[in-house]
């Protein structure tokens, strides 16, 4: 075993490349080494090549976790397929590793296939801490007697021809070695160099692509794993995005003008994205001092202007709860953008999770009605975005956009935008107002009014967050109270006669429907298709608007022999010996569902931090076909 | 759309008369040191002849934040404390308006110091008046950050425990502070000059007015109404030009450059004699609207050629599809 570091696998000679129709693969380092970058940029190569491609962040908690350690792997996992991928898929195939420790972390979270591939950096085999050399060689011996192929490549070794400090460049000739691995083009392989460098000067963009160069010659020449995935380059232009930079870009699309955030991952990266390019068409981000200042500069900016923007993860939106009543009360449109995470502080916390489906729609103080939209894949990203705009805008509403973890750095490519005029808002109307009209002239059947903005003649008015009446009077009356109260929950109702019903995903009928929303979309239709095409009869239905909800719902909901959600936030599990039907606390979309619909739905849920697999999904939905699980005592 | 609603404005706006500025009958109390600031500030509206449609007026929660609702501008009465944030945002997608605040002791300086203190930070072009009456009004007498320490409240029954923020050293300490003044509220012609050289300020212009509160703290300011003696009145050619009349009573005066800021801290720091007048005032400060370059004009073209430019980045064109590179 020990011998083999000259040539670790036999030298090869033109191996035929194996034909897989999809293959998931991962890179992961210590953080810094730039296995992110390596990935989002095979990602990006795939899907240049045509392939199907889904990027997920590997992101450790901390940001400088020790080195060499199981619970800081760092990196990126891609699943390529010969067709279109809608979502991260199951267990690793394939996995590039710099060191044994990062990888058995993600042997221990079960993120790797039994017996999957490994191609692992070998320097530690012979580092001079013999404690290092030994536990590298305790651990390569353990995975190979599991049956994990093991690969030992020397890629310091071989970077250090080329650069001093292989920790710049490393993540380079990993690329260029998968890329031959994956028979990609190598030109591909350059230009997206090139592009992930755009940054830096020549000198760099040329070292590195020679470090790519490298890692494909080295494989080519040492290395028998060959695969190809059979890809179709589109006809039409796409673009490969991942799901923030599709937010930002929606912002961007929409005419908004002001986005207000304050940093909270994993929402930073929209604004960082839109800082970079927003000020170009005359937008503007501002950095507040926290998440209130966000929210309420947002509402004065919306108030005074075109509808703004704030964008937030979970803690970040309890804190502007209070103002989202505000722009309740007083009409204010607004869009906010949650990509949601797990919880409080920082770490785990930081990873997907639905968690505040319910918080968003019935969140803030008082009745406070909004509307509260999902994203289920990259290109819902973008246009949620602008359809939230005109929603806030048409009814002077609240409308929440939830995005979550697992979006926010899925990479994806989605066909190419065309712009349309009709995505922005008409410039601030600012004719004078006709005499005798008022602020708040709620049409009775809609609960709709007109909207008067600073500069308008004659609209002088005090917007207040008091209970007020049409003409924006503070209200002390019940009367009047009742019927502000009555007008802004009409408005929701006239937006939900607008919706379609959603499009049930299989039969309209059978034995159980799967009801889901947001990020899970890709991973409950996967699980559907396979067990409907071994002859179950299950569909799937996805909801965007979650509040209000689409006509016929109900009726979909009653076709159906049992109906579950699938969701990433917490439910009881019925096992537990505490908990029965009279306790359960159920997952968010199932306590909706059921409170509206009387229909008695049952969930399964998963908050392990991470994406949830669509075979995680096959299983829980066959464990309710069988009957063995879901129903409470 | 901006440069056009100037010239509309000059054109058909050019007078008002003070009732065009006049809300509501105000609510407060008889004697509220409130109604003084309102009377200040309309006669400046009316002296500076602000069209009342491209004027907003900005408070959070407090008697003081019922402000905007007697005035006959545009007016935004938000929630306890948010003032800051909220006057921001409008200051920075609509920079021509005219934007004030209204802020208690309370609203400004316990719920929204944070917002306070980088609002002196941004230094937005807005006028914010602090109704400093010492403590909590709206809420019936419950102890405030400058309540002085011994300040008999209902949460501090047996008076406060704390010795009170000075809002002045406060400010003063902050970076970008550019404009800090202290008026009272019964003496309206500094007040009226103070709000007035407040207005005229390019930035962020922090006015604190000592403000009676006849319901719950009727004694407060007693021994400064009686004495003259305890006002220090800061005279300058660049600040308060006191008329004889107002010179005659407040003879305890000091000419003070409000271009000195060393000066001007310590006078800030002295509570008795109070000192009114215009402490500190530097024009040299960028305000953050302008460095943000606010109120561009906009046009869908240019929304869609930056977005275009931007999708151009990440897109994959099919063979042969891609487009000419520009030269
Ligand atoms: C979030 C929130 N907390 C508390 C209150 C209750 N509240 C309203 S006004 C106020 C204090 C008012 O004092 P101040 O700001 O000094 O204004 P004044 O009434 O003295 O003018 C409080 C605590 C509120 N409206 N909102
Ligand atoms: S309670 Fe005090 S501050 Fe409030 S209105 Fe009355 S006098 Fe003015
Ligand atoms: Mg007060």
């Amino acid at each position: 075993m020990n011998a083999t570091l000259e040539a670790p696998t036999a030298p090869v000679s033109a191996p035929v490349a194996q034909v897989l129709q999809e293959h998931i693969v991962e890179i992961v380092s210590d953080a810094g080494e730039g296995a992110q970058r390596c990935g989002q940029s095979l990602g990006a190569i795939a899907a240049k090549m045509g392939n199907g491609v889904w990027n997920v962040e590997i992101i450790p908690a901390e940001i400088q976790p020790p080195a060499r350690s199981v619970a800081g792997a760092s990196g990126n996992r891609i699943r390529i397929g010969a067709g279109p991928i809608s979502n991260g898929g199951d267990e690793t195939d394939l996995v590039v590793a710099f060191n044994e420790q990062v990888l058995l972390g993600r042997v221990r979270e079960g993120e790797l296939k039994p017996g999957c591939t490994i191609v692992l950096e070998s320097m530690w085999r012979e580092h001079r801490d013999a404690a290092i050399a030994a536990q590298y060689a305790a651990t390569v011996g353990q995975l190979r007697a599991d049956g994990y192929q093991v690969h030992e490549i020397p890629m310091e070794r071989e970077c250090q021809k080329i650069v001093a400090d292989p920790r710049r460049g490393k993540n380079m000739w990993a690329l260029g070695m998968l890329c031959r691995i994956y028979s990609l083009d190598l030109a591909l392989g350059r230009e997206q160099v090139a592009y992930a460098l755009r940054k830096k000067d020549a000198t760099v963009v040329a070292t590195n692509q020679a470090l790519l160069e490298a890692g494909w010659a080295w494989a080519e020449a040492h290395l028998a794993l060959r695969y190809r995935i059979p890809a179709q380059r589109a006809t039409e232009p796409q673009v490969v995005v991942t799901g923030n930079t599709a937010l930002a870009l929606g912002i961007l699309a929409s005419g908004m003008e002001v986005c207000a955030m304050y940093p909270i991952t994993p929402a930073t990266s929209v604004s960082h994205y839109l800082s970079d390019v927003f000020e170009k068409v005359g937008g503007i981000v501002h950095q507040a001092e926290d998440e209130i200042a966000a929210c309420t500069f947002a509402i004065g900016a919306s108030y005074s202007g075109k509808c703004a923007v704030t964008v937030t993860s979970g803690p970040g939106y309890s804190l502007k709860q209070e103002a989202l009543g505000l722009a309740v009360m007083a009409e204010i449109p607004l869009v906010v953008i949650n990509v949601q995470r797990g919880g409080p502080s920082t770490g785990q916390p930081t990873k997907a999770e639905q968690g505040d489906l319910l918080t968003a729609c019935f969140g803030s103080h008082g009745d406070a009605p909004k509307v509260v939209m999902a994203v289920s894949s990259i290109e819902d990203c973008f246009y949620a975005v602008i359809t939230a705009r005109k929603i806030a805008e048409t009814f002077n509403m609240v409308v929440i956009v939830l995005s979550d973890a697992s979006l926010a750095t899925a990479q994806q490519p989605i066909p190419r935008p065309q712009f349309s005029a009709e995505w922005l808002a008409p410039p601030i109307d600012q004719s004078p107002v006709p005499e005798g009209a008022r602020a708040y002239d709620w049409d009775p059947v809609t609960g709709l009014s007109p909207r008067f903005v600073p500069g308008q003649p004659g609209g002088m008015h005090t917007l207040t967050g008091l209970a007020h009446d049409r003409a924006s009077k503070v209200a002390y009356d019940p009367a009047n109270n009742e019927a502000g109260l009555h007008m802004r929950s009409l408005k929701l109702a006239a937006l939900q006669r607008a919706l379609q019903p959603p499009a049930v995903f299989g039969d309209p009928d059978g034995d159980l429907l799967v009801v889901g929303w947001g990020s899970t979309q890709g991973a409950i239709r996967e699980a559907v298709e396979e067990l409907r095409a071994e002859g179950e009869r299950v569909s799937a239905l996805h909801l965007t608007f979650l509040q209000p909800m689409a006509s016929g719902i109900g009726e979909i909901l009653r076709r159906f022999r049992r109906v579950m959600t699938v969701e990433a936030n917490w439910s009881d599990r019925t096992d537990d010996a505490l908990i029965n039907a009279d306790n359960r606390r159920y997952s968010a979309l199932a306590w909706m569902l059921r409170a509206r619909y009387l229909v008695d739905i049952d969930c399964w849920s998963e908050v392990r931090g991470r994406p949830i697999k669509p075979g995680s999904v096959k299983a829980a939905i066959r464990e309710r076909l069988t009957g063995r699980a879901g129903a409470a005592a | 759309m901006t440069a056009m609603n100037n010239c509309l404005v000059r054109l058909y706006d050019e007078h008002h008369a003070l009732e065009d500025y006049q809300g509501g009958v105000p609510r407060w109390c008889n004697g509220c040191g409130d109604n003084a600031i309102l009377a200040s500030v309309q006669r400046l509206c009316r002296d500076e002849g602000l069209a009342p449609e491209r004027t907003v007026f900005v408070s959070g929660i407090g008697c003081s934040s019922r402000f905007p609702h007697y005035m006959k501008t545009y007016g935004f009465h938000g929630i306890h404390g948010r003032a800051l944030p909220i006057a921001q945002g409008i200051k920075m997608s609509r920079p021509e308006l005219h934007v004030f605040v209204n802020t208690g002791d309370g609203d400004c300086c316990s719920i929204g110091a944070a917002h306070w203190i980088h609002a002196i930070r941004y230094n937005m072009n807005m006028t914010l008046l602090l109704h400093d009456n010492h403590i909590y009004g709206l809420t019936k007498k419950q102890v405030s950050p400058t309540s002085p320490v011994g300040t008999r409240s209902n949460t501090t029954p047996r008076g406060a425990f704390l010795a009170a923020l000075n809002p002045l050293t406060v400010t003063l300490g902050v970076q970008n502070a550019s404009f800090v003044a202290q008026a009272v509220d019964w003496i309206p012609e500094v007040l009226y000059q103070i709000v007035s050289a407040a207005f005229h300020h390019r930035g962020f212009s922090f006015v604190r007015v000592l403000q009676r509160c006849p319901e719950f703290l009727p004694q407060m300011f007693e021994p400064w109404l009686h004495d003259p003696q305890r006002t220090l009145l800061l005279t300058h050619e660049d600040g308060i030009r006191p008329s004889p009349a107002i010179a005659g009573i407040y003879r305890n005066q000091q000419r003070h450059d409000p271009a000195d800021i060393d000066r001007a801290r310590e006078i800030a720091s002295s509570e008795d004699p109070i000192p009114v007048g215009i402490l500190y005032r530097n024009p040299a400060i960028p305000c953050y609207e302008d460095l943000r370059q606010a109120g561009q004009l906009r046009t869908p073209e240019m929304i869609r050629a930056g977005l275009e430019a931007e999708l151009d980045k990440f897109t994959v064109w099919p063979a042969g599809a891609e487009p000419a590179v520009a030269g």
